[in-house]
């Protein structure tokens, strides 16, 4: 009768060892994980404590996107080009490039997709803009427009 | 010492009052001392930017206007003209009669009705409370429709994949886009990129301004003078006239 007993509690400290180590491995990854992520900022603090911003940065860019594009409001608290400008490395002036760059450091950590940077420039100084600008009129166009303006002009008369 | 530093500051004080002013006779400055709308203001419906284009003063060959939008806001060649977007063109006219030749800058009209407005699927196109009609890019899904409603040909598509963007300026592939009235710089209290190129080249061909404020100079000068809206039959209410055509 003690033996079974020793026997199961022997197993039991086993199992229970065991979960503890997944539990720390699975618990422990994203910590030290996202722990070893440098983050760049040039500024002393962010807008908001680090737990909140990891969780909510995408909320409070949204709603100042709505707001800025729709309304015209262009605070800077939760502005985008303030994020970039604070966050850029100095390596590459950027938030992105490498995975030592702020945003895309923990987007491809946490395997999100990150599309801001498609349209919004990831640099914080004003972009440099290639030599050939665009001044070619649209002849086709420039004709048609030639021809009703005649007729307004004349139809005016 | 104390009240001879009071004096002097009274003195600076009054020196700056003036200076900043500019007062010609009560309530006429010749600065407009316009201050811009606070950040944390929404635009709103009292003003409707627009602009007048005197046809006369616009040079033909004289593209500065449309150099300094694509400079601004970051439109450049991509080698491929036949669809590279362009948010202002200039279009040379002439009345086949007489021989007059006119240059004008063509660009979004800012419609009070918008048919690009009306005929968007998501919400993306829209017109601001102060009647700067844009995209918003987060929702256009790129089907150009609105391309398609616009008379005067204002909008294009972006076909490739862009880099470098002006960081107040942001472009994309995939959606359609268009003059903003340079809206960033609105907002800042300054002039929209192709006003001060025209107005740098000394020509002053362009006026920018508040529609709505009686006492604005591009409100006289549509009350005072004869202007146009292109295609006026549409009835859609531009926000950019044209004076001599």
């Amino acid at each position: 009768m003690n033996n079974p007993a020793t026997f199961n509690w022997k197993i039991a400290l086993k199992w229970l060892g065991a979960a503890f180590t997944a539990v720390m491995l699975l618990a422990g990854a994203p910590i030290s994980g996202a722990g070893e992520h440098k983050i760049d900022a040039k500024g002393d603090k962010c807008v908001s404590d680090t737990d909140f911003m990891r969780r909510n940065h995408m909320t409070l860019l949204k709603h100042q996107r709505d707001d800025t594009m729709r309304k015209g409001i262009r605070t800077t608290q939760n502005s985008l080009k303030g994020c970039i400008e604070c966050h850029a490395s100095p390596k590459n002036n950027s938030v992105i490039g490498t995975n030592e760059n702020f945003c895309q450091g923990c987007h491809s950590y946490a395997a999100v997709k990150l599309d801001c940077f498609e349209c919004h420039s990831s640099k914080p100084k004003a972009a440099s803009v290639a030599p050939h600008v665009v001044v070619q009129t649209r002849t086709n166009e420039a004709a048609q427009l030639q021809a009703s303006a005649a007729n307004t002009v004349e139809g005016s008369k | 010492m104390s009240s001879m530093d009071k004096n002097r500051r009274q003195l600076i004080g009054a020196g700056v009052a003036a200076a900043a002013g500019l007062v010609i006779a009560p309530g006429v400055t010749l600065l407009d001392l316009a201050h811009a709308r606070p950040a944390d203001q929404a635009a709103d419906g009292t003003k409707r930017w627009g602009m007048l284009v005197d046809t006369n003063k616009c040079a033909s060959g004289c593209n500065d206007c449309v150099s300094a939008c694509g400079k601004e806001n970051g439109v450049v060649s991509t080698g491929h003209p036949e669809t590279d977007p362009q948010w202002i063109r200039k279009v040379e006219l002439k009345e086949i009669k007489s021989g007059k030749t006119h240059s004008l800058p063509m660009m979004c009209q800012h419609c009070a009705e918008p048919p690009c407005v009306d005929v968007c699927p998501t919400g993306a196109s829209f017109k601001r409370a102060d009647g700067i009609v844009l995209v918003d890019r987060h929702i256009c899904i790129g089907c150009r429709y609105c391309m398609m409603a616009c008379p005067y040909k204002a909008r294009s598509f972006v076909h490739e994949e862009l880099h470098d963007q002006n960081p107040e300026v942001p472009r994309g592939k995939g959606c359609v886009e268009g003059c903003t009235l340079c809206v960033h710089r609105i907002d800042k209290d300054q002039l929209p990129a192709c006003v001060e190129a025209c107005k740098a080249a000394g020509h002053e061909a362009i006026l920018f301004g508040d529609l709505n404020d009686a006492n604005s100079e591009i409100a006289k000068r549509i009350a005072t003078y004869a202007s146009t809206q292109v295609r006026a039959d549409l009835n859609l209410n531009t926000g950019v006239r044209y004076q001599g055509i």
